[in-house]
């Protein structure tokens, strides 16, 4: 990889000072080992009028390779997720960041012994990055990051091939920055924004780098406006060393036997940054300033993530003033258990376990058990419901276990109720039998309660483009008119009753934003004689149950004017 | 069933002859006598030690103090648990403890009961005196003078009432000298036929249809054998064979009577055996003078046995009494029983274990007409024994999990089936009109059914070991089935259609070459040292793998696998390959009607072919890895190597020693451009069909048939028909030929010229940028020098295509990467592979579908294990 610095000078101010303030002589070549290759140092020109001093990194693979392994907890070399094929001896990204730190330390500093007053001064500087990866916005975030700190920046986007002009942009760009700075402030600027731009998730950052961050940010990152996206982008990189853990590595293993990025299978629950402020009280500044940024600026979509958080919130930024959609889902589940008494629950997909802690709220409910098929989601659930820290009573209440709903499981059976909280979208159309069949025909809960989106109502998400799906893992949406048929046949195949109800603004047109059926099991037969006449029951049922559920659509909470109304914009 | 011996309560003083004690096989052996009364020495002349659990040993294991009277809770709660662990297993089980105290024998009595096993009592009656001297002999054991006296007291006591608290056997052993005397005699159970091996015909529910049964006796070839009345008596099979009735012979049809005599002279005979129905049951009951609801069609029979002498009342009546309600045959592999019977009642003995094989088990629930819902128990059925069973009428007879419900309905106008074993051979003859009306039409399928073929979690979850019939056992890590977990249940294909993933395959010895990372040679030595003459050299296509099930047609899909359709191409993981749905029909309509064209349907006698391919282009799959990290890799190159080199050219220029530095970084930008070309040649766009291309490599199974056990020449004979006929269609319809022929040599690896026209080959190949070949024995599977099973194939890589794999420049670091170790890889490509032969074995036989999932699943969650993903 390689950078190359340039400024301009006269007589009095010769451009080659360069070589005093960077502390290399412009007429030598020198390499410096760094911890991931060899930095050269040499100047392409060095003259009174134009000065350019350049880094090569040679970055040396086996390295490289030394520093990916032992990132698992366990620190056994696994070599899943060091990626051989790497950009990383070529583009500008944290390894030259930290190469120029290591080669241009006193550069950085603002430190020159024999010319104290170099560093002081601003001087007519042009960087130029050949290849620089930037993940998200490209040349737009680019400018964002730099154009803040006095720079005037060019960036112009690679494509990724010339032969295939239809894979587009690559994501680098060649970026040439020209400025009036010191060149320490440039150094440092270099140093933090580099990696930040590039935002890499597989590559290896040692903690202290979250200190040398801070100092580095010193003086200039406090008023950026963009504090708060560098302060995730490089925090996220920290997260990135959570995302090792050893349930991820099988799962990314599986990916790469399929030719398919870890993201893409892993996708169940979101990278999260919940451990941030628990774990590392140095960066808890940061963080906060992270968090307090609304989730809309968020500066690119996330990959199989949901259109529908980012929806969900009214546009003002205000959440304080209206309950989230999933609040409102939890708040319809929990009314219609406990319609039905229930006292022990299943939480069938319970993702990262918010209905589980809601539910643990409930007295009535004397146990619940959480399913997942997903094991980082049910970490995840385990570490925010805190079941290490709950009283051996309570933690008696609550199990967390991995299960797959397209498989029949015997410790499902037995239950009050069963929750399938915006679950049945994720399995694709064909594999829904047997959902049906785990859930209805084998556990045969007495009553289960779906969730589901309502198709329709994706034309009032601003965001969400047509035709599109809310999630990225969604493999079907329904209309209320699919989702009542699907749910009546399973109802009449299995013996339930049904009953609906919207959940969210009911909009006049398309109805709210979250269909909700009530199951409950037809009263069984409890003689083993002929019964006549027990068709009849199950209708007779589903209309009362019906008629319950249009008196509760009068007065739910959905009927928010200030939801309605940002739901309608 | 007996209850005692004769010799029960007999006194014998005196006699030198040894009491004989029977003991069931499979039964839970309590010893009573007080301290000293000698039960631990009894238990170690009769019995295991293994066999023997002792309440001291026990006390030992929970307090280190085999006396310590106050662990005694403890103790016991531990000796019941390995009683009831050893039961579950259905292992003959003695307890040693002094059970002289009703609670303590009603507990085991009760796991006894739970585990369905028979509890019998073995009683040491020694006097008082005896059992103080033996223990005043023993140190260790100091106790109270009031223990002996009241254990005596408690014995004389329990004596009276034990076969009250639930023993089937009750030995009383009086006296030292009969104890010295006393031998144990083992027992079978009544149920346990295994060493009868048939070969047998079982025969569905019959309900009076004598006809019918005489029809269906005549088809099996049996010879009637008739009394002077004309009536049918016996049947006999000239080959020996063993007529089997499920049981309910009698009720609702027209000749009850009829029946049952030509059943129960069969039985007489030994021509055949019979187990109960309910409706055996129910008449039994009600000829023995017992009160029953007359129903169900009871009516007909008591009205058509009235009209039978006494004489053959009684005969029926005794045979009725005399019925075992299930029976294990040929070695345990074959239960038959009336209404069906999970595998951990198999064997067993107790009234509900024959009242599930009588009447089956219910969900408590009633159907809309009616009648009570049957508990499916033939989905939770993971047993090996085959289950033959009828009760429940269905409209066909078909196989579920290895078991398989023989009521066809003949009384309701339906058939009456029969199964030969072992053949598993339907033969079912129409009944003659609807004999009695049924209360519900028959169920369009058996318990379970269609929808439920349903899978369990515990068929996959969790750490697991699956048999391999040529590999042993293969271990499955529970981080890894958890793994494959979330993919198969969030991305994969039904499992159905999922009948195998592809196995990984090693790559050959790392090259000693200077220069080469892989080379063909080293595979060819590989072979030839393990006695491997024959092998083929196959063209590695380089796109994405893909298994293809291409179906003749929707219904034949439907017929094997249980869901109509075309078919399907799933990937290494069990995903669609494609998401479009019409472009998979595409593809596989091309294959399905070449595969026609080429007579491989009929050639193979099957609706469907299982293949092992490479779909290509690259690109068709792994566009976004392509663009996120190859094409990106060449980008990032492309963009910075060039301006490094201008600058260090400027800096030349000054004077500057940088020769040594510029010629590093022009190295690196050429291999840079190498790695682009590279890829690049496994990259072109499609367009519908246009530009895709499939290249069968392997047949794998067709109905009944494990094809990778065939040699590769006769795959690759019967694919390049495949292939011929696509092109023939291709040019008759103007398109694009679709399949694609794989490029091989066959080499004899002792032969020098050969193997140099092989190296040749490869070089050719790969030097025009394809992948590589792999090298597979032509014989599959194959064993090694030493008798193990030998890799499949190894795959030998092009150098330029190895750039790709390991990176641009590692033609420059050769020596670090030829210390690579293939050991793990080795290992996994092999416990793969032998899991997909079994998944195909599996499916051949037409064993349930968890069977073929277990192994399928387990291909799936080895590939997580972790192995340098560039081998």
């Amino acid at each position: 990889m390689f950078v190359s610095i340039s400024t301009t000078g006269a007589a009095e101010h010769p451009a080659s000072d360069l070589g005093f303030l960077l502390h290399k002589h412009p007429d030598k070549v020198q390499r410096f080992p760094t911890a991931h290759g060899t930095a050269h140092v040499f100047y392409p020109e060095s003259g009174e009028r134009t000065c350019t001093a350049a880094l090569l990194l040679e970055v040396d693979p086996a390295a490289l390779l030394r520093h990916g392994r032992g990132k698992g907890r366990s620190g056994s070399p696994d070599l899943a997720l060091a990626e051989y094929v790497n950009d990383r001896p070529y583009a500008a990204s944290s390894l030259l960041a930290v190469a120029l730190r290591t080669v241009f330390r006193s550069a950085m500093k603002g430190e020159c012994t024999h010319r104290p007053e170099l560093p002081g001064r601003a001087l007519p500087l042009r960087i130029e990055l050949p290849a620089v990866p930037v993940a998200g916005d490209g040349p737009a975030l680019v400018e964002r990051l730099f154009a803040p700190l006095g720079w005037q920046v060019e960036a112009t986007p690679v494509p990724l091939d010339e032969s295939f002009p239809e894979w587009g942009d690559s994501r680098y760009v060649r970026l040439e920055l020209t400025g009036t700075l010191r060149l320490a402030d440039a150094l440092q600027h270099l140093y933090v924004l580099l990696p930040v731009l590039d935002g890499a998730k597989h590559y290896w950052v040692a903690p202290d780098e979250v200190d040398k961050l801070l100092a580095a940010g010193q003086g200039w990152l406090a008023d950026h406006p963009e504090r708060a996206l560098i302060a995730r982008r490089y925090l996220s990189r920290r997260w990135s060393l959570t995302r090792l853990a050893m349930e991820r590595l099988a799962m990314a293993r599986l990916a790469e036997a399929d030719d398919r990025e870890a993201e893409e299978l892993d996708n169940a629950v979101p990278d999260t940054p919940e451990e941030v402020t628990d774990t590392d009280p140095t960066t808890t500044a940061l963080a906060a300033d992270a968090a307090s940024t609304p989730p809309q600026a968020a500066e690119e979509p996330v990959p199989g993530g949901s259109a529908e958080a980012v929806a969900s919130e009214p546009a003002d930024g205000d959440a304080g003033r209206s309950e989230s959609l999933a609040s409102q889902r939890r708040t319809a589940i929990l009314a219609a258990l406990a319609r039905t008494g229930a006292a022990r629950v299943l939480d069938l997909g319970c993702g990262q376990g918010e209905l589980v802690g809601a539910l643990l709220k409930e007295p009535r409910v004397s146990e619940v058990l959480g399913v997942d098929v997903s094991s980082r989601a049910l970490t995840i659930a385990a570490r925010r419901l805190r079941l290490d820290r709950m009283s051996e009573r309570q933690a008696s209440r609550v199990r967390l276990v991995q299960g797959a709903l397209t498989y029949t499981d015997a410790r499902l059976k037995g239950y009050d109720a069963a929750v399938l909280c915006e679950v049945i979208e994720h399995l694709d159309l064909p594999r829904l039998p047997a959902l049906e069949y785990a859930v209805f025909g084998a556990a045969r809960p007495a009553a289960v309660v779906v969730t589901t989106p309502n198709a329709e109502y994706n034309v009032r998400w601003e965001s969400l483009p047509a035709g599109h799906l809310r999630h990225g893992d969604h493999r079907f949406e329904w209309s209320r008119a699919e989702f009542t048929a699907w749910a009546e046949q399973v109802a009449d195949g299995y013996g339930y009753t049904v009953a609906f109800e919207p959940v969210g603004p009911v909009d006049p047109e398309v109805g709210a934003p979250t269909q909700l059926a009530h199951f409950r099991l037809a009263e069984p037969a409890t003689t083993a004689e002929p019964v006549t006449g027990t068709e009849p029951v199950t209708a007779a049922a589903a209309a009362t149950a019906a008629a319950a559920a249009i008196a509760d659509r009068t007065d739910s909470p959905s009927n928010d004017p200030a939801l309605e109304g940002s739901a309608n914009r | 069933m007996t209850t005692e011996t004769p010799e029960v309560g007999t006194p014998e003083s005196g006699t030198p002859r040894a009491r004989r004690l029977p003991v069931t096989d499979v039964s839970l052996v309590v010893l009573i006598g007080s301290t000293g009364s000698g039960k631990s020495t009894f238990a170690r002349k009769h019995f295991l030690p293994t066999q023997v659990i002792s309440s001291d040993y026990c006390r030992g294991l929970v307090s280190d103090d085999e006396n310590d009277q106050s662990a005694s809770a403890d103790a016991f709660d531990v000796l019941h648990y390995i009683v009831g662990k050893r039961l579950a297993a259905g292992r003959l089980t003695v307890v040693d403890a002094t059970n002289v105290q009703q609670d303590a024998r009603r507990a085991l009595v009760a796991i006894a009961r739970e585990h369905h096993v028979l509890p019998i009592a073995i009683v040491l009656d020694v006097p008082g005196e005896v059992c103080a001297e033996r223990n005043r002999a023993r140190p260790d054991r100091q106790l109270p003078p009031h223990v002996i006296p009241r254990h005596q007291r408690d014995l004389r006591r329990s004596l009276r009432g034990l076969e009250r608290e639930g023993f089937r056997k009750v030995h009383v052993l009086r006296g030292v000298e009969e104890i010295e005397r006393a031998e144990i005699v083992p027992e079978k159970r009544y149920n346990d036929l295994r060493h009868l091996t048939g070969p047998f015909d079982i025969v569905g529910d019959i309900h009076g249809c004598r006809s019918e049964l005489e029809t269906l006796l005549g088809r099996l070839g049996y010879a009637l054998v008739r009394d002077e009345q004309g009536r049918a008596v016996d049947a006999a099979h000239p080959e020996g064979r063993t007529a089997v009735f499920v049981g309910d012979l009698v009720d609702r049809g027209p000749d009850t009577p009829g029946v049952l005599r030509l059943v129960m002279g069969m039985v007489e005979s030994g021509h055949a055996l019979c187990v109960p129905g309910n409706h055996e049951n129910k008449l039994g009951r009600w000829m023995g003078g017992r009160k029953v609801t007359v129903s169900h069609g009871l009516q007909e029979s008591i009205d058509q046995l009235s009209a039978e002498s006494d004489e053959f009342r009684a005969r029926v009546r005794e045979f009725m009494r005399g019925l075992v309600s299930h029976y294990l045959l040929d070695g345990g592999a074959l239960v038959v029983c009336h209404a069906g019977l999970p595998e951990r009642f198999h064997g067993r003995a107790s009234g509900k274990v024959r009242s599930h094989a009588l009447y089956g088990d219910t969900t408590g629930e009633t159907d809309e007409y009616g009648l009570p819902v049957r508990y499916p128990w033939a989905e939770e059925y993971r047993g090996r024994a085959l289950v033959v069973y009828g009760h429940t009428p269905v409209p066909v007879a078909s196989f579920l999990n290895n078991t398989i419900c023989l009521d066809t309905g003949c009384v309701f106008g339906g058939s009456l089936t029969a199964l030969r074993y072992p053949e598993r051979e339907i033969v079912a003859v129409p009944a003659e009109q609807e004999w009695y009306e049924p209360v519900r039409p028959l169920r369009a399928d058996a318990p379970g059914g269609r929808e439920g073929r349903p899978l369990d979690l515990a068929d996959v979850a969790g750490r697991r070991v699956v048999e391999t019939a040529r590999l042993g056992n293969v271990a499955v890590r529970e981080e890894n089935a958890a793994a494959a977990l979330e993919v198969m249940s969030r991305f994969a294909l039904d499992p159905r259609l999922l009948a195998y993933l592809p196995p990984t395959m090693a790559p050959s010895p790392t090259s000693r070459r200077e220069g080469f990372l892989e080379h063909p040679e080293e595979a060819f030595l590989a072979y030839r040292h393990d006695g491997m003459r024959q092998v083929i050299c196959e063209e590695k296509h380089m796109g994405s793998r893909a298994v293809v099930l291409a179906a003749r047609d929707d219904a034949a899909l439907d017929r094997r696998f249980g869901l109509p359709g075309p078919g399907a191409i799933w990937t290494r993981t069990g995903r669609a390959f494609l998401s479009d749905e019409q472009l998979t029909g595409a593809i596989l309509d091309r294959l399905r009607s070449a595969a026609e064209r080429a007579g491989l349907f009929e050639e193979l006698g099957t609706g469907w072919l299982l293949l092992d391919a490479e779909l290509m282009p690259w690109s068709l799959k792994a566009v976004e890895l392509l663009r996120r990290q190859y094409a990106a890799v060449g980008a990032a190159a492309g963009a910075a190597l060039p301006a490094a080199i201008d600058a260090l050219a400027a800096a030349a220029a000054r004077g500057l020693d940088v020769a040594e530095l510029t010629d590093r970084q022009q190295e690196r930008a050429a291999d840079a451009l190498a790695f682009t070309e590279a890829y690049r040649r496994y990259c072109w766009p499609t367009e519908g069909l246009d530009g895709i291309r499939l290249a069968p490599f392997q047949l794998l199974a067709a109905e009944g048939a494990n094809l990778a056990l065939r040699p590769h020449t006769e795959h690759l004979d019967l694919i390049d028909r495949l292939v011929a006929a696509d092109r023939q269609q291709a040019e008759e319809a103007g398109a694009a030929q679709v399949l694609h022929r794989t490029g091989r040599m066959l080499v004899d690896t002792e032969d020098e010229s050969s193997v140099a026209a092989a190296v040749a080959w490869w070089e050719e190949l790969t030097g025009a940028g394809g992948e590589g070949v792999v090298v597979k024995p032509v014989e599959a599977p194959h064993r090694d020098a030493t008798g193990r099973l030998g890799q499949p194939g190894l795959k030998v890589r092009g150098r330029e295509y190895l750039r790709i794999i390991y990176g641009p420049d590692y033609t420059r670091q050769l020596d670090r990467l030829k210390q690579r170790s293939l050991g793990h890889k080795r290992s996994l490509a092999l416990r793969e592979y032998a899991l997909g032969l079994e998944a195909l074995d599996r499916l051949a036989a037409g064993e349930p579908l968890w069977r073929v999932h277990e192994a399928v699943f387990a291909v799936l969650a080895l590939e997580s294990e972790p192995v340098d993903p560039r081998l």
